[in-house]
């Protein structure tokens, strides 16, 4: 950790609220990218956690974008460098859950499958939180929004999964609660060329109803109940990362109850509906282990 | 930039990077992180954790909190591992 | 015979063949490719000319028409010169990318092949596609032939990639009439393209080295002057547009057209305003009614934004009725063209009438025999001094010719 940059890219005074987990994302995938790093910013929190104009919260080049357009303009970009000769670059797409896995999958898909040179980073705050915590592909099932105010009845998409459903060389999932993993991931990602694709779990005490000194702790608990999964597909080959590793065992794995009961958007579950989440989240695993197991 | 000079207005709407993007943030804050550095260990776990990189590090690796932008969120005291960092009320 | 001094090849071809040979020959850096009849077959021949070496250029084959021109945007942000092609619903569905392209200043140049749109599916000309899009910011230049295509997409980026303007720009031309239609279509000789239209220089873009974030939030206390500064370049569009033609048509060997281009609108007291090849096909109703003693003329708009209100005004100021032609209709008034002409004359102290004709929508053919007939009704008008009808349709199913 003593080895991380201490260079900031992301400058104190932005407007995230007090807790924001997609900051503490976006500075450490920052300080892995450096300065030869050109961002474009759909519609989405972070495009206001920049600041208004005048004055920017991120130190490298910033083109923000609608909504639906992150992926394809990335391409666009990458496709502009080349031009010019430029090849030292890295283009990434930084975009919420809901510019990803809803109105801006489809660009997406299609960078992926023309394998363009473009880093997407999805950080997934489960909602359309910047338009006020409405729901999104990525929320999961049972929690409050501002549109599912009885609980949301569909599972969360899984985006990864359908990123690797493209054979793109690089998918991978991260989380701010563990900034050391994130780090290395985005370093890796950096050096490989076409389409690469990481996929941030980034807890919101905003949207989710919790105390904003819990961002990290709520973090870190959704691995630990393998709620969330932390892994990389590096050509088609997948590989738990370390913090995930040990919880293929369910045995190994906290009940999901102790993530749910920490937030107040599941403060109306169910013990029946904390069984629907729970076993949806053992599906998961055990379809991990049947797809990947050697 | 001279606000009433439209002529010094760049091209199209382009921000130029600095701190205070949001002005000064510090005053959102309701409770303040008060680092012990006796108790410190210097795990760098606050700095680390922190959304806002309001937690600077000294030549010596110490923590001090930017009071200038802090929110208060109270991550650092959250994390901090050996309760060094205590959240006090401010005054008003 | 007379030689005249010509410099350059001549080619038979249609419509979208000469805007892709004027895609390359601008050595345009990055193309997007969406495809959408008939719109195809420019995408189809620049896709040839990158695979065969002629054209060094990225060929991003994109997944929709609002990625393309996101995909256009982003490559020109990064300082690239970026073209692309679309028409009817693939310039509809990429309408929010439009503005940003605009609002952005970034001079990307798109060839629109101008097709009606759905319901139901019809795939012939119109002008209701570009027109809908006449409010965001955009230069728009409709052609009238396939000469004009070519020359018109290279003049764009010498006019929009100059620092006093820095828009996007769309160069029309009518699906089928123009896009699938052989013409001869002279290109000058590579090395005075490049002489005329140097390497592009960025007035802004996206540079490690200087890092800038475009685009955040831009609170009322901003906003408004940026746009006001988008409205500004539009109005140095109608000074410059001449001065950048002229000087393409003096190395060349063109007759330079301008914002208007007129026929026998000298000594006419009754006048066709009219776009594309309307305004052609109109020449033939003119001869023919001028052979008949009516004084009558046209006037072709070819830059339809920024509008040429002062040009307009003073072509028309000794004439006693306009014949507005529009190949479009705004539900819910009339014409866009007869639009902005009345409203470019209010300003006049004297000015003539003005009777909208609407015509040609989805491909339904216009004779120059029609347009006789409106001339000779528009005359009748004119000695009466009345405009009996402020917007007539022509053409419609039932009607007694």
């Amino acid at each position: 950790m003593k080895d991380l940059p201490r260079e900031e890219y992301l400058l104190p005074g932005h407007a995230a609220c007090a807790g924001c987990g997609p900051s503490i994302a976006l500075r450490h995938t920052l300080k892995a990218l450096g300065r030869r790093t050109i961002l474009v910013i759909p519609a989405c929190c972070t495009s206001i956690i920049q600041g208004p104009f005048p004055v920017s919260a991120v130190k490298v080049p910033i083109f923000n974008m609608v909504f639906a357009a992150a992926a394809s303009t990335a391409s666009g970009i990458a496709a502009g460098l080349k031009a010019q000769g430029i090849e030292d670059v890295t283009v990434v797409a930084w975009a919420g859950d809901g510019g990803t896995a809803d109105i801006g999958i489809q660009a997406l898909s299609g960078a992926a499958e023309r394998g363009d040179n473009i880093l997407y980073i999805c950080y997934d705050n489960e909602a359309y939180m910047n338009t006020g915590i409405q729901r999104s592909g990525a929320t999961p099932y049972g929690a409050w929004t501002t549109t599912t105010p009885t609980g949301k009845l569909e599972h969360k998409k899984n985006l990864p999964m359908i990123m690797a459903a493209h054979g793109i060389p690089y998918v991978a999932t991260a989380s701010p609660a563990y900034p050391l993993d994130l780090y290395a991931k985005v370093k890796k990602a950096m050096k490989i060329k076409g389409t690469r694709y990481i996929h941030i779990h980034a807890p919101c005490p905003t949207g989710w109803r919790y105390p904003s000194s819990k961002t990290v702790e709520v973090g870190r608990r959704a691995v630990q109940t393998g709620m969330w999964v932390l892994f990389e597909i590096e050509n088609g080959k997948f590989k738990l990362s370390r913090p995930s590793a040990p919880l293929v065992e369910k045995s190994r794995r906290r009940p999901v109850e102790e993530y749910v009961r920490m937030q107040g958007r599941f403060r109306d579950l169910t013990d029946e509906d904390i069984a629907v989440l729970q076993a949806w989240v053992d599906e998961v695993w055990e379809n991990y282990k049947k797809l990947y197991s050697t | 930039m001279n606000p009433d000079d439209i002529s010094a207005l760049p091209l199209a709407p382009i921000s130029k990077p600095g701190s205070g993007a949001s002005g000064k943030t510090g005053f959102w804050r309701t409770f303040r992180p008060v680092i012990d550095l006796e108790k410190c260990v210097k795990c760098l776990l606050c700095w680390l954790y922190c959304p806002d990189a309001t937690i600077e590090l000294d030549e010596n690796d110490y923590p001090h909190v930017n009071y200038e932008y802090c929110k208060g969120c109270g991550i650092c005291a959250n994390e901090c591992k050996v309760g060094a960092i205590t959240m006090v009320r401010e005054e008003i | 015979m007379v030689q005249v001094a010509v410099k350059g090849e001549t080619r038979f071809l249609t419509g979208n063949y000469a805007a892709a040979y004027a895609a390359k020959a601008a050595r345009v850096q990055v193309v997007a490719a969406y495809p959408i009849t008939p719109q195809t077959t420019i995408v189809e021949k620049i896709s040839e000319f990158v695979e065969h070496g002629e054209l060094d250029a990225q060929y991003i084959r994109v997944e929709s028409e609002h990625s393309a021109m996101a995909a256009c945007i982003g490559a020109s942000a990064a300082g690239a010169r970026a073209f692309t092609a679309t028409s009817s619903h693939g310039l509809a569905y990429m309408h929010e990318c439009l503005w940003w392209a605009a609002g952005a200043r970034l001079p990307i140049v798109m060839a629109v092949v101008n097709r009606a749109l759905g319901p139901g599916w019809n795939i012939w000309t119109d002008y209701c596609d570009t027109m809908a899009q006449r409010d965001i910011g955009w230069i728009q230049m409709y052609c009238a032939d396939n000469q004009e295509v070519f020359n018109s997409i290279i003049q764009a980026y010498k006019l929009c990639e100059d620092p006093s303007i820095q828009l996007p720009c769309m160069v029309d031309e009518e699906a089928f009439i123009l896009s699938h239609t052989s013409m001869p279509v002279r290109m000058p000789p590579q090395e005075e393209i490049d002489e005329y239209l140097p390497p592009r220089k960025p007035q802004w873009k996206l540079d490690v080295e200087d890092p800038v974030t475009f685009g955040a939030l831009l609170s009322p206390a901003w906003y408004m002057d940026f746009r006001f500064m988008i409205q500004e370049a539009m109005e140095r569009v109608k000074e410059l547009f001449p001065k950048v033609e002229e000087d393409y048509c003096r190395r060349f060997g063109f007759e330079p057209k301008g914002l208007i281009e007129t026929y026998r609108c000298e000594d006419a007291e009754l006048m066709f305003i009219a776009m594309g090849t309307l305004a052609y096909e109109a020449r033939l109703a003119v001869d023919a009614l001028r052979e008949q003693g009516i004084k009558i003329g046209v006037a072709r708009v070819r830059m339809f934004r920024p509008f040429p209100k002062e040009l307009l005004r003073e072509l028309v100021s000794d004439a006693r009725l306009l014949a507005v032609l529009d190949r479009q209709i705004s539900f819910g008034l009339e014409g866009a063209l007869a639009t902005e002409v009345k409203s470019t004359l209010y300003a006049m102290e004297e000015r003539p009438l003005v009777a909208g004709f609407v015509l040609g929508l989805g491909g339904r053919d216009v004779t120059y025999h029609q347009i006789e007939e409106i001339g000779r009704k528009a005359h009748e008008w004119m000695l009466k001094g009345k405009v009996e009808r402020e917007t007539t349709w022509i053409g419609l199913r039932g009607e007694k010719e």
